[in-house]
């Protein structure tokens, strides 16, 4: 116990200490504290910590083997890029938002047990809201707050799931969960945690929360935020649910929807997230195909992806801070001003595209290959059109139109130059891992028996992406991005809550009015007048209680005046606020 | 350095240039494809040289005409002030 440095606590109490450091100094403890948190992952020992009891159930603060490793190592060298990334920011909010949100992350990530797992889930959700919201926008604020009900959703989906299979099974330990839906072994709490972890890893349909928050985010959040949530996501459908026949489908259809959606994207990153639902595919249909290379590559893929994705993030972003534009209509010429840009870019968008020599092509490979030998031609083929689409997206149509096609003549020049060394780490490393896989390779949680680098698997792979470019440019003017926005399964809830709003505004508004006239007229007279009766009263001299009483009853009176807003929210939070105690309240007596 | 070679790719001087180095390396990706040996080849087409080639053209000609097919007729693409 003495010997484990949970890295989490180093995120989280860290961030305490930022709003007090100036200028270089908190610029010095920014780096330095993920880079602690790196140490304190490679020197970290396989084993259980942290064992206790809570409302008498078991709990596991941190429960360390090689699939925890893995990601917590990718997670805290995300950090640092990230942090190095956001260096220039001056104010406090976004780095300490940034550092819980990593910590949590980690969190999950140790998390031997559900209740545990859940905290560190809920505050992930909170502290990537804050990235959101930081960006100050009216739109910024509206996504965010969708982000924050969806994943609020998510969450309560979540326990209650915990919930029921801690009752089922007993134990609310975190580990595989036995029987799966074919089986039909998985009792209903097991399949509410999956619908919790599906809406985590952006699984289509319960996708367009990140694909409408992601975009909206702070240019440095939008780094953060392609990194972990998604992933710790694949991490516990890797640790719950291997070899879940389902995710198999999920994951394929996922990694083409996101492909089909990219194509008729404007937005810059908004693009990019779209392939980080297609990527995730590749994840998730790794984890259902269950078997031990599927599983290698599922978290190989993951851990390459957080790099070349948050790259190809940065990217964008430093077009986003240097010019202000986001849409792919408004860009275009910027190479002449930005090659160093273009060139890093360039490095993240061969990674996520699987070229040979870069890291994409090392773990994308070992997920297809996993799928071949387990006899699933359609999964495979399926996977090898969504790689065409990626490099279509993120390697031929982004670029071209961000940073060549037409000359916009805007006004721009490098991002400021923590930026670009941030973006150099991160390409420093896609680079390294696509040519030297072996150091990641025995990270993954099963030994390997794969090799990449065949003849036939390379020419295939070139075959695949250089033909996809010859279509990119024979049919280029068909890939003119145009202005417009796309629907995804998030019109249920935008244009629902438009419904939503219409009840709350005519009947009930209506129906509140009516209720609090009556009190008004009523209510409020008859305990004013009680209270006048009570000092009245007091001229006996038993006054004292009854004064406390008759003064309570005003202030109380006042007090639910206020509570009386009349704004729906606030009635909404109160009753999401009532479930969740009724739940807990629920869990301990009943338990 | 850098810079000259992202000017390579962005420069309407070197169109010629790059338009020919695109046609060498397709032609030798395929010649590649027809000369490497193939010993695990499970599926059908891993053991058709060249069909990489082909299925890469044809994905990434199906992924932008099917999208656009559902983006247009299927509605999914709406004007910027769809949700305002």
């Amino acid at each position: 116990m003495t010997d484990f440095v949970h890295p989490a606590l180093l995120f989280i109490l860290g961030a305490v200490a930022i709003p007090f450091l100036k200028e270089t100094i908190r610029k010095a403890y920014l780096v330095l504290v993920p880079l602690l948190a790196f140490l304190a992952v490679l020197t970290i020992e396989p084993g259980s910590y942290g064992a206790a009891m809570f409302i008498g159930q078991e709990i596991l603060i941190a429960k360390v083997d090689k699939l925890s490793i893995l990601f917590a190592t990718v997670f805290t060298i995300m950090a640092l890029v990230g942090m190095v990334y956001a260096l220039h920011l001056t104010r406090a909010g976004q780095h300490v938002a940034a550092f819980v949100y990593v910590g949590s992350a980690l969190g999950v990530v140790f998390a031997g047990d559900y209740l545990t797992l859940y905290l560190f889930w809920e505050g992930m959700a909170f502290a990537s809201a804050y990235l959101v919201f930081a960006q100050g926008s009216d739109k910024a604020t509206r996504a965010a707050f969708r982000y924050l009900m969806v994943h609020v959703t998510g969450g309560v989906a979540l326990l209650g799931g915990i919930l029921l299979h801690g009752a089922a099974t007993g134990s609310l330990l975190f580990g595989p969960i036995e029987g799966g839906p074919m089986e039909a072994g998985m009792g209903a709490g097991a399949y509410l945690i999956l619908a919790g972890f599906l809406l985590n890893a952006a699984v289509p349909p319960l996708n367009a929360w990140l694909t409408d928050a992601y975009p909206e985010a702070t240019v440095t959040g939008a780094v953060f935020m392609s990194a972990f949530t998604t992933k710790t996501a694949v991490y516990v459908l890797a640790r719950a649910f291997p070899g879940t026949d389902i995710l198999v489908w999920l994951g394929t259809v996922m990694a083409l929807y996101g492909v089909v959606y990219a194509v008729l994207e404007n937005d810059c990153r908004r693009l990019l997230a779209y392939h980080i639902v297609s990527q995730v595919g590749y994840m998730v249909a790794g984890v259902g195909i269950g078997t031990e290379m599927a599983v290698n590559g599922a978290t190989s893929h993951a851990f390459a992806h957080i790099l070349y994705k948050a790259l190809l993030f940065m990217g964008a972003g430093a077009v986003i801070h240097v010019t202000g534009r986001r849409k792919l209509t408004e860009l275009g010429g910027l190479y002449r001003t930005m090659p160093l840009t273009v060139a890093l870019y360039m490095i993240g968008a061969f990674a996520i595209s699987a070229f040979p020599f870069f890291s994409g092509f090392v773990t994308k490979s070992m997920v297809v290959a996993a799928a071949g030998q387990d006899h699933r031609a359609l999964v495979m083929l399926a996977l090898t059109m969504a790689s065409s689409g990626t490099f279509l997206h993120t390697g031929l149509k982004l670029p071209y139109y961000m940073f060549f096609g037409t000359d916009r003549k805007l006004d721009a020049r490098e991002p400021p130059r923590n930026m670009l060394v941030a973006m150099g780490m991160a390409a420093a490393l896609c680079i390294a891992i696509g040519l030297f896989p072996g150091p990641l390779y025995t990270l993954l949680p099963y030994p390997v028996d794969f090799e990449p680098y065949t003849g036939a698997h390379v020419t295939e792979s070139l075959g695949i992406l250089m033909f996809t470019a010859l279509g990119f440019v024979i049919f280029l003017k068909a890939l003119d991005p145009e202005n417009t926005i796309s629907l995804d399964t998030d019109w249920f809830y935008r244009k629902g809550a438009r419904g939503f709003m219409w009840l709350a505004e005519k009947p009930l508004a209506r129906y509140e009015k009516a209720a609090s006239d009556v009190s008004e007229t009523a209510v409020l007279p008859f305990l004013h007048g009680s209270a006048r009766a009570g000092l009245r009263l007091d001229l006996n001299g038993v006054d004292g209680v009854v004064n406390g009483v008759a003064r309570s009853i005003l202030t109380g009176g006042g007090v639910l005046r206020r509570l009386q807003t009349g704004v729906v929210t606030h009635y909404a939070l109160a009753m999401i606020a009532g479930v969740i105690a009724a739940v807990v309240v629920f869990a301990v007596v009943w338990r | 350095m850098i810079a000259r070679i992202v000017d390579f790719f962005g420069d309407e001087a070197h169109a010629i240039r790059r338009r020919r180095l695109f046609y060498l390396v397709l032609v030798l990706i395929v010649v590649a494809d027809f000369l490497v040996p193939r010993e695990h080849a499970e599926y059908l087409w891993e053991r058709l040289p060249g069909w990489s080639a082909v299925y890469g053209f044809a994905s990434c000609v199906i992924l932008i005409f099917v999208s656009k097919f559902l983006g247009h007729q299927g509605g999914l693409m709406r004007r910027e002030d769809y949700y305002d």
